[in-house]
């Protein structure tokens, strides 16, 4: 119940901080991938694709994240373990809160990149692409030199936007038991019989975090622009 | 209707009869779920008006103020806001000797309590944007023929700026509607408290989580459908002059 105490416990918490970057960062790589995937898939021209990304999109933006989250968790772990039974392959694997909360997330906040890049797509001036064409670039080269800078330029709004919700909703995988730093400051509150203390701390941890991302986006963005104004 | 249910339970994955079986349950959920969308929404949006006009006109220090409460509860997961209101403020004797312990004593207290200010937080600023958003022509023309204050702001600006804040507000509610499943970690049986208890009960580990993600999508789907209907009615005139 002392100052002391409360000093202990910190880097306890602390250490919680990197498994929220880590999960954001993670989260992250894969919602670009399936963002850039899904943009593709909505623009191509086979109808199949179209309905696949469609459905993607809808079906995880009507659900919320925990539900999803746990839904991946407590499925995919019986999933996984009705394949064991069947091959005989393993007894009983435990899937990892990490692995599954990067997959979550990833997946849901692929479905918000989806649309970010799909947008900054179509935000591209038809006579870009077909200039390039005049000057004899074409397939990957002409995305490449043309269409790339200007697709990620068009996309940096709605990605910082996603970049910031997708940070605080690693918040939520401490339900499913990874000790976060949410997941570390309870315990350490419970210990302590200080749980304001520590949440406040948490709190302002990512607080901190937005701050630091909103900043960091804006001076990118601006030299993103630069480009623009030449 | 007998065969074709059998046969549906036949094929499923998913145990159908024992998510039937409890549907008082998840009735229950559906009814809580509402509760801790609709009061806070409706509170948010008392709590939004003065807050977004504030931010709109710059008044002088409480603007802000006004910024910093928006950028704090924006900015920061509301699973942690609803923590520290539910472990945290136990920590404070003359918390528990004022006069708002009685809210902040139990789960739905501290949901209601939460929900409210994070919704607030966002409506705020997206009732700030519609406010900044109405043509200058329409107040300056308001001006001319006398109207000004209170009465320039609730025939001209007001009417105006919510019609603009629809397409924003619809993702509000909808995000308000995802966010109320924090109070499912706080003992409170929303939809997916529901769905758990179900899992925990049975030993399952799908039905449950399944059952509420449906349900939280039909509500998802309802909400834009109702929205749609309300931008054809008051953006109507938009779209015309659009076209």
């Amino acid at each position: 119940m002392t100052v002391a105490d409360t000093a202990d416990y910190l880097p306890f918490v602390l250490r919680g901080i990197y498994v929220t970057i880590a999960l954001s960062v993670c989260s992250l790589l894969v919602a670009t991938a399936l963002g850039l995937l899904g943009a593709w898939a909505k623009l191509s021209k086979f109808s199949a694709a179209r309905g696949m990304a469609e459905t993607y999109t809808t079906l995880v933006r009507g659900v919320p994240d925990l539900v999803l989250m746990l839904l991946l968790y407590y499925g995919g772990q019986a999933i996984v373990n009705r394949i064991g039974d069947a091959t005989g392959l393993w007894e009983r694997a435990e899937l990892d809160p990490f692995t599954v909360a990067v997959a979550a997330i990833g997946v849901i906040f692929g479905s918000y990149m989806t649309e970010t890049f799909r947008g900054a797509y179509l935000s591209i001036p038809r006579g870009q692409s077909e200039g390039g064409k005049a000057l004899g670039l074409s397939g990957w080269l002409l995305f490449r030199l043309v269409l790339w800078p200007q697709l990620m330029r068009n996309a940096m709004p709605s990605f910082t936007n996603n970049w910031l919700s997708l940070m605080k909703t690693t918040a939520l995988a401490s339900v499913m038991g990874l000790e976060n730093i949410v997941n570390k400051a309870t315990a350490a509150g419970r210990a302590t019989h200080q749980p304001f203390t520590f949440i406040a701390i948490v709190l302002i941890i990512y607080l901190c975090l937005t701050v630091a991302s909103d900043v960091g986006l804006r001076v990118l963005a601006r030299r993103l622009r630069v480009a623009e104004t030449i | 209707m007998e065969t074709t249910w059998s046969t549906l339970q036949d094929f499923s994955p998913i145990d159908l009869g024992v998510i039937t079986a409890n549907w008082p349950l998840f009735a229950k959920g559906l009814i809580n779920t509402l509760l801790l969308v609709l009061i806070p929404l409706l509170l948010a949006v008392a709590i939004a008006v003065p807050l977004a006009v504030i931010r709109a006109q710059r008044v002088r220090v409480f603007n802000r103020i006004v910024f910093c409460y928006t950028y704090v509860f924006r900015g920061t997961p509301l699973l942690v806001q609803l923590y520290l209101l539910y472990y945290g403020a136990a920590q404070f004797e003359f918390v528990r000797h004022s006069f708002l312990w009685p809210v902040l004593r139990g789960a739905w207290g501290c949901a209601f309590v939460s929900i409210t200010l994070c919704s607030a937080a966002y409506l705020t600023e997206i009732l700030r944007g519609a406010i900044e958003g109405v043509p200058k022509g329409e107040v300056e023309a308001a001006k001319a023929l006398g109207l000004s204050g209170v009465r320039l702001f609730w025939l001209i600006v007001f009417p105006s700026a919510w019609r603009r804040s629809l397409p924003p507000l619809s993702n509000e509610v909808i995000f308000t509607l995802h966010g109320s499943v924090v109070a499912s970690t706080i003992t409170i049986v929303d939809i997916l408290g529901a769905g758990r208890m179900l899992n925990n009960k049975y030993y399952l580990a799908a039905e449950g989580l399944v059952t509420a993600a449906v349900l939280y999508l039909a509500l998802t789907f309802l909400i834009t459908a109702v929205f749609r209907g309300l931008e054809r009615k008051y953006l109507s005139h938009l779209k015309l002059s659009r076209s």
